[in-house]
């Protein structure tokens, strides 16, 4: 299934609560719809452009507006309502999904970023089939899910972890998934699932990379 | 001698806790399908990305509605022009308090839209509805509100000032409504002067933020039925919903219909946002007959969502120079905000707290609400506990410092004991409540080494030259706090804790539960299927849940107070037990034997068992029939209904109002905390490094669930002690994101160590007693004291964030 993207080893540096407070002020314009419309502005952008990518392994051809993020085209546009909307600035990892092979939050790319792209979102980790992902099952399993709205970030962001560390540390679990919110959880269960999840892959308990 | 039982420890994945669990100290309870580790019944649907939140409804013609937001604390609104909002293409509809068709004034004064005048900074001044969200937006934004600036009161202390401006001029001051709530016992002035140490202190704690990862979201319909109108969304409380949005409407109740969708987080937030949004919608629908969508942005949310109401405690405290508290007197403020849903509720609860889980001979609690023109208070998990708990228990290290006792030797020597008696009167009665307080000091104590640790650090904390932090390295400033705390299990005295639920068996063998509890993520449909499943011996996938829907769910009030396990556990275990009496009266006489009428008098043995989807005689397993057969066997050939009613109402607690005297809560839970704590010189960053917290919960109903919750209170507490904080100046909200709103990431969470302690109790089902808040409030003290434990220093205002630690004060 999904493995259409390189193994890399670039570590982004992901965002703990002390540099969160610094660099933020310039996201703001590009999130938060319901933000950023000037009163100047007197017509809404109707434009659209013609936007070309490959989802969970399906072609796409659309048409789009130039201020739509890859999130509104997600979930607008496809329907893939998996992928959620927590802060639309970048700092909840909510929206986390993996295009060519690197996790990005959706809210940040714009549609035209992610043309020609291939992009896996929550609803492609599974079998086409329903058989759950080895980290889906170890979600359930290790009791990581609460109210759930941050797990199909946390899953995508474990997914790209686990991809290019087959048998990581708790402590690269906590780097993988520091970009990533959970207000219900306290976070120890979802490390646990992630490392659960990491044991079933390399004993062969499904397909990997 | 109390049963208790430790009964599992880390939470590090442990495939072997619901086996842990067994081991009980009372040997003879056995459980099929409570006190285990089942997965979640909505696992599945939320690892998929399946399950909706209220942001994924859509709906075929929807348009999108965006709120108009006062910029002022205190105006008189003179004019609202439409005119260049109308124009935006795409506009569709607009409505403002005049379009309001029924009561403008919801429950606790909140109005659907502000008609004469604003009250805080976010208060609803006119929503928009256009043919897309970001028409919505611009138009919104192009609405001209003309207004005429008030002065207004933007704290308590404000607000109490003689002439201040009142918030609601029908008021006589700006005191909240049946918000004072008072807990009398003794005499403080006897007890004062017994004293021979004598403290008088006060602490601060400021607005907090629910900060759920999904923000509120409501889709708002024509219902073609009945000329009504449907609601789904985010809705913690769906019958205050469908009450307030009826009323709004000017229908009756059933022309309402409310459906939860998945909520995405709620700990007590997704209330009065909620009804407000539905509210708003609801008044659009019904003008345009078209379905109404309304998704806030975080911003929106943190502008109108309600918050952690802060408290303003002013505490006396007098002890022996042996240790022996003798007497406690406090005067606390609660700021409720503009409007109010919750202080007279929230002060109740605590009254009964203020005075903490010590004996206490002389007690005198005052708390009151204080309406300002701000953000409102919601009952966010906790509902004055975390407050009054860093309080009371920063005092408590104080005083035993004054008496030169260790903080554990200074609680040991006061702290709640099995039949003492608490500030209002009511008997810690052995039997029903275990109160094993000490037991849960001594073992937290234990297992960090505290005593040892509390004392070194302490000692090299008044070395000279410790003030000079700059020379210091973490490793010299760490520390270790303890804290202690009770909690009244359910609403107790403040409203009737009733549950209710249907179950229905159907004619194959398989169950439908429709609970009037509520699923926010906290694992309440998983908790219930498991009671369920202990009655009837039914295997858990065979359960399955009705959605919450006020059309089809039974109103029991709202999901709060962690009551989803105490009261609508009890409701469920109640309606499977009458379905089990009823397939138990076909069974014998299918089976061939005579049913035992007096179970109890025969050696405990029911004549019958119902085990793994099976009804066999005891004495006689082999003679047996399945569920499924049994159930088919009720519906087809003997008319035996399977489908039950559980209505549990459990006897009003009363607290007489004059003093606080009388029976406060049906029981009671117990908890303890150690931190461990270094402090960066440099920065002010404290670490928290290890928390060990022990909780008396009763039972366990499902032990990976609880450690979730208790996990996730206490990271919410820890946000609560060193990052959370809300800057309200002048009324304005500055953190309205996740960049200055700093909730606590994976990077912050410390080594977690939870004991759970079971208890036999006849209130909850099984003996649980619900464990959704007990685990927020001992956080923020516990890091306080270790604070003084690594620097000598004493912080009384939370967050301890980086200017506090190393300035003492906040920098503004
Ligand atoms: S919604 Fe994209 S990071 Fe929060
Ligand atoms: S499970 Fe609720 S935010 Fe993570």
């Amino acid at each position: 299934m999904c493995s259409n993207h390189d193994n890399h080893d670039n570590h982004d540096n992901h965002d703990n609560h002390d540099n969160r407070r610094r660099h933020n002020h310039d996201h703001r314009q590009i999130g938060a719809a319901a933000e950023h419309y000037s009163a100047e502005q007197n017509t809404v952008p109707g434009q659209l452009f013609p936007l070309t990518l490959t989802v969970n392994g399906h072609l796409q051809q659309l048409s789009v507006r130039a201020d739509e993020r890859l999130l509104d085209v997600l979930r607008e546009r496809l329907g893939l309502l998996g992928t959620k909307e927590g802060c639309g600035i970048g700092e909840c990892g909510a929206c986390t999904v993996i295009m060519d092979g690197k996790k990005v939050n959706s809210c940040m790319v714009l549609a035209a970023q992610a043309h020609n792209s291939s992009i896996l979102t929550i609803e492609g980790v599974e079998e086409p089939d329903g058989t759950l992902h080895p980290l889906q099952e170890a979600f359930i399993e290790a009791g990581a899910v609460q109210c759930g709205f941050c797990i199909p970030g946390m899953v995508l962001s474990g997914y790209d972890l686990l991809a290019r560390r087959p048998d990581p540390t708790e402590e690269e679990i906590k780097q993988a998934i520091s970009g990533n919110l959970c207000r219900c959880t306290g976070y120890r269960q979802i490390i646990d699932a992630v490392k659960l999840a990491g044991r079933k892959m390399r004993n062969g308990g499904n397909d990997e990379d | 001698m109390n049963p208790t039982k430790q009964v599992n420890q880390n939470t590090n994945q442990n495939p072997d806790q619901g086996k842990l669990l067994q081991t009980d100290a009372s040997p003879e309870i056995s459980f099929k399908a409570v006190n285990k580790s089942f997965a979640r019944l909505d696992g599945y649907e939320k690892v998929t990305g399946r399950v909706a939140f209220g942001a994924d409804i859509s709906k075929y013609r929807q348009i999108y509605a965006v709120n108009v937001l006062s910029p002022l604390a205190h105006a008189k609104i003179m004019q609202i022009d439409l005119s260049q909002a109308m124009k935006v293409p795409g506009f569709t509809a607009a409505a403002t308090a005049a379009d309001v068709p029924g009561s403008n004034s919801m429950f606790g004064r909140f109005p659907v839209l502000a008609a004469e005048e604003v009250k805080f900074i976010g208060d609803g001044v006119a929503v928009i509805a256009a043919e897309t969200r970001e028409a919505a937006v611009l138009a919104a934004s192009l609405v001209k509100v003309t207004y005429r600036e008030l002065p207004a009161v933007l704290t308590v202390k404000e607000a109490l000032a003689p002439e201040a401006p009142r918030v609601h001029p029908d008021l006589e001051d700006n005191h909240i409504e049946h918000s004072h709530h008072k807990m009398y016992s003794g005499n403080v002035e006897t007890g004062f002067s017994q004293a021979d140490i004598i403290l008088e202190r006060d602490y601060t704690t400021g607005f907090a933020y629910t900060g759920y990862i999904e923000p509120e979201a409501v889709a708002v319909y024509p219902d073609p039925g009945r000329n009504g109108i449907v609601i789904e969304g985010t809705i913690q409380n769906p019958y205050s919903v469908r009450e307030n949005v009826a009323a709004a409407l000017g229908v009756p109740m059933n022309h309402v219909r409310v459906i939860q969708t998945a909520i995405g987080g709620s700990f007590g937030g997704k209330d009065e946002s909620v009804i407000v949004m539905a509210a708003r919608c609801a008044v659009l629908a019904a003008k345009t007959r078209r379905p109404v969508k309304m998704v806030l942005s975080r911003e929106e949310s943190s502008r109108i969502g309600g918050k952690r109401h802060p408290y303003f405690s002013h505490y006396r405290i007098g002890a022996t120079r042996d240790g022996t508290i003798t007497a406690i007197e406090d005067t606390v403020y609660a700021q409720g905000g503009a409007y109010n849903k919750q202080a007279m509720f929230l002060n109740w609860r605590g009254s009964v707290h203020a005075a903490g889980p010590y004996r206490i001979p002389h007690v005198k609690t005052d708390i009151y609400g204080v309406y300002t023109h701000t953000l409102y208070g919601t009952a966010y998990r906790g509902f004055s506990a975390p407050q009054l708990v860093f309080a009371v228990e920063s005092l408590i290290d104080e005083l035993a410092e004054a008496c030169r006792l260790d903080p554990l030797e200074f609680r040991l020597r006061n702290c709640l004991k099995p039949g003492d008696t608490i500030p209002s009167g009511q008997t810690l009665d052995p039997e029903k409540m275990p109160a094993n307080l000490r037991e849960i000091l001594l073992a937290v104590t234990d297992k960090t080494g505290f005593k040892k640790k509390w004392q070194e650090n302490r000692i090299r904390a008044i070395q000279p030259g410790h003030q000079n932090l700059k020379q210091l390295t973490p490793q010299q400033l760490s520390g270790i706090g303890l804290s202690a705390t009770y909690r009244g299990a359910g609403l107790g005295g403040e409203g009737l804790d009733t549950g209710a639920a249907v179950l229905t068996l159907d004619r194959d063998g398989y169950l439908n539960i429709q609970s009037s509890s509520t699923e926010m993520g906290q694992g309440i449909r998983t908790a219930h299927a498991q009671i369920a499943a202990e009655v009837l011996g039914i295997s858990m996938d065979r359960v399955s849940f009705s959605p919450t829907d006020t059309s089809i769910t039974l109103d029991a009030g709202p999901t709060v107070a962690s009551r989803g396990i105490l009261s609508g556990g009890n409701a469920v275990k109640i309606a499977a037990e009458k379905i089990r009496a009823r397939l138990a009266s076909a069974a014998v006489e299918i089976l061939g034997c005579t049913r035992n009428p007096h179970p109890s008098r025969n050696g405990g043995k029911e004549a019958l068992e119902f085990s793994n989807d099976t009804v066999y005689l005891s004495a006689c397993p082999e003679n047996s029939i399945s569920l499924t057969e049994l159930a088919m066997e009720c519906h087809r050939n003997r008319g035996i209904p399977l489908t039950a009613q559980g209505w549990f109402t459990p006897e009003p607690e009363k607290l007489d109002h004059a003093t606080g005297q009388g029976n406060a809560y049906p029981t009671y839970l117990f908890g303890a905390a150690v931190a461990e704590i270094t402090l960066d010189p440099g920065t002010g960053k404290i670490s928290v490094k290890k928390i060990t917290a022990a909780y008396e919960l009763g039972r366990a109903v499902n032990p990976d669930i609880v450690i979730g919750q208790l996990t996730g209170s206490i990271m919410q507490g820890l946000g609560y002690g060193i990052m959370e904080e809300i800057d309200v100046r002048s009324g304005a909200l500055q953190t309205l994101n996740f960049d200055e709103y700093m909730l606590p990431g994976v990077m912050d969470l410390p080594e977690v160590d939870i004991l759970l302690y079971e208890t036999d109790s006849n209130v909850g089902p099984y003996g649980a007693k619900g464990i959704g808040e007990i685990g927020i409030e001992l956080i923020a003290p516990a890091i306080a004291n270790a604070f003084f434990n690594a620097t000598g220093r004493r912080i009384r205002e939370l967050p301890l964030n980086f200017e506090r630690a190393l300035l003492g004060k906040a920098l503004r």
